[in-house]
């Protein structure tokens, strides 16, 4: 483990509790305000901006890799979108991309 | 009567929240086996899955931990990839005016994709649904997913070790998270968002403290919300 676990212990229990609040500011505290609109049009984007702001990287040059564009990874990911966009079935794409990987990895190496 | 109405209530929440099942076990039992692998026991992760009950930012935070981010780094980060979830918190608002403090402290636990996307079509649809029949069809969608998450986390868990190490778990994450965006590509701004987004998390993938994914997302959400304006404005305005 490359971290301690007073650190891991601090990153569960805050970001299960930021999570928390963050719901219960609205459900718990505010009641029924109505919120400002520009604020809940930007909370709309938050997941397709930082999941793809988050991936992005670790896809072009994989960690594991030591950060070396890799040709099996590419394709894998590749066909994760290709079979997420078409089918919109995220269990097929997860598994459609974890298939493609291993076979690459055989394959290309 | 009225106990056998919220009951049923529960009971139809149940059926909606029941098909999320499968997508909970496998991607709880990976959560749990990428956490095992990362160096965690059995009880720090299902604790994990507990606490914060959203895979996305649990996966995240482990991702973060491993690449030796700073603490508040990963905390911010995995916040910030919650963030949708306060949009649920105030969409379901609404609804839950007139519940008590108690209620509401239970049902913003139990406020996760699958609740949400479920209760709010219902919601629209039975305008006359008292608040004790909300909270239970509410509770009934949590009901067969949370015993899920925790199950698989803990499944997960146990097989870890078992799992051979040549299995290339490191882009677990990416696969994971590449499937779970298509579907979010509702309209031009959200692909638009996600463009920005990667576009600008690339260029600043040298920033310190995995601060890359901050900003990118800021700027993502920037202009996916600029663009909805936009259009919106356009089809009001439209001469």
């Amino acid at each position: 483990m490359s971290f301690s676990p007073t650190t891991l212990w601090i990153v569960i229990l805050s970001v299960g509790l930021g999570s928390y609040l963050m719901r219960f500011v609205f459900l718990g505290l505010i009641g029924n305000r109505p919120l400002p609109p520009w604020l809940l049009r930007h909370l709309r984007y938050t997941g397709v901006a930082v999941l793809p702001a988050l991936i992005a990287p670790l896809i072009l040059w994989p960690p594991a890799t030591g950060g070396t564009p890799d040709p099996a990874r590419m394709l894998a990911a590749c066909i994760t979108l290709a079979v997420g966009y078409f089918t919109r079935n995220v269990l097929l794409a997860i598994l459609a991309g974890g298939v493609s990987l291993y076979v690459g990895l055989g394959v290309l190496g | 009567m009225r106990t056998q109405t919220t009951k049923s209530a529960f009971w139809q929440g149940a059926r909606d929240g029941a098909p999320f099942i499968l997508v909970m076990i496998p991607f709880s039992m990976l959560f749990g086996v990428v956490a095992t692998e990362s160096g965690l026991n059995v009880f720090e992760t299902l604790t994990f899955s507990v606490v914060v009950l959203a895979g996305a930012a649990q996966f995240t935070a482990l991702q973060l931990l491993n690449e030796g981010a700073p603490t508040l780094i990963v905390v911010i980060t995995s916040l910030a990839v919650n963030l949708r979830m306060a949009m649920y918190a105030a969409a379901l608002t609404p609804y839950f005016t007139g519940a008590s403090l108690w209620q509401r402290s239970v049902a913003t636990y139990f406020c996760v994709d699958p609740t949400y996307a479920a209760s709010v079509v219902k919601f629209d649809d039975n305008p006359n649904w008292s608040m004790s029949h909300k909270l239970a069809y509410f509770i009934g969608v949590a009901a067969p997913i949370l015993p899920c998450w925790y199950g698989g986390t803990l499944a997960g868990a146990l097989l870890g070790t078992a799992i051979p190490a040549e299995v290339p778990l490191d882009f677990a994450l990416p696969i994971t998270f590449l499937a779970l965006i298509m579907p979010m590509f509702r309209s031009v701004a959200h692909v638009a968002a996600a463009f920005v987004a990667v576009v600008v998390s690339l260029l600043c993938s040298g920033l310190p403290f995995s601060m890359h994914i901050l900003v990118a997302g800021f700027c993502g959400m920037i202009t996916g919300a600029a663009i909805e304006q936009r259009l919106a404005r356009r089809a009001e305005g439209a001469p």
